[in-house]
């Protein structure tokens, strides 16, 4: 149960995440942060299917993190899904054509080591 | 620096900010309401109403919200290593808040985490590809 569960979110957080990058990507860069034009944002956003795809995802993502922290402690919980940031630098890399440079790679790996190291 | 770059990078900065404050924030009172377990399918569901989690919640959507708007202009790559101290904040909290023990191992991982995120944002732009164009009906003018 534990490693379906484990599953579950590791697969729905990088599908989640990398559809959001990929559809506020083309929505193009917010400027405008008053509530009216955040209101119409939001309308324009109801209707990006990468959008409304990787809330979807995410939600699936969080009902199953709601799950695993029944059955699993925080401090196995939380390095275990750090694995998605592996998964989610290497598909920016390749899905979202990101210039990845070696400071990011090295970042990247830093913090996957430093999230283990915290939370076991 | 050009002003362009540097207003990009405050604007990240700033928004970066909100987005692990929400996340440690929000997770923090899910946390704080939730039961001992979650026996049936609807108990999912009913969990929601309770006040912390509630809270909880609307922090997490502020987190959903707040980390679109920084992903509608910065790259995954340089958020992801970036929005990470929050795992810092969260140790911390539990050092000078709750007088929690903090190991060497910890602290240690404090450390790498720092050093990773102090690569990415200090070393690397936030944006590497090009911007989208604004289309007409998509555009946030």
């Amino acid at each position: 149960m534990k490693w379906v569960l484990i599953g579950i979110i590791v697969a729905s957080t990088t599908v989640g995440e990398v559809l959001q990058a990929l559809g506020m990507r083309r929505n193009g860069e917010i400027r405008d942060f008053r509530p009216g034009a955040l209101g119409r944002l939001l309308a324009v956003l109801s209707r990006n299917w990468y959008v409304v795809a990787s809330v979807v995802a995410m939600a699936v993502s969080f009902f199953a993190y709601l799950g695993l922290l029944t059955v699993a402690e925080l401090s196995f919980a939380v390095p275990v899904t750090a694995i998605t940031y592996v998964l989610e630098t290497v598909l920016a890399k390749y899905v979202l054509q990101e210039r990845v440079s070696w400071l990011r790679w090295a970042g990247a790996s830093l913090v996957i080591c430093g999230v283990a190291l915290v939370s076991l | 620096m050009t002003s362009e770059s540097a207003r990009l990078r405050w604007k990240t900065w700033g928004c970066s900010a909100l987005v692990v404050i929400s996340n440690v924030t929000g997770n923090f009172f899910l946390k704080r309401g939730m039961p001992a377990e979650l026996a049936t399918p609807a108990a999912y569901i009913t969990v929601l109403f309770r006040p912390m989690v509630t809270l909880g919640v609307l922090l997490l959507i502020l987190w959903l919200a707040s980390r679109m708007a920084l992903l509608s202009w910065a790259d995954l790559s340089y958020i992801l290593p970036v929005t990470s101290v929050g795992y810092v904040l969260v140790a911390l909290a539990g050092r000078f808040l709750l007088n929690e023990q903090i190991s060497d191992k910890r602290w240690l991982g404090i450390g790498l985490i720092m050093a990773g995120v102090a690569l990415v944002s200090g070393g690397t732009a936030p944006q590497t590809t090009q911007p989208a164009k604004p289309r007409a009906a998509g555009a946030a003018k």
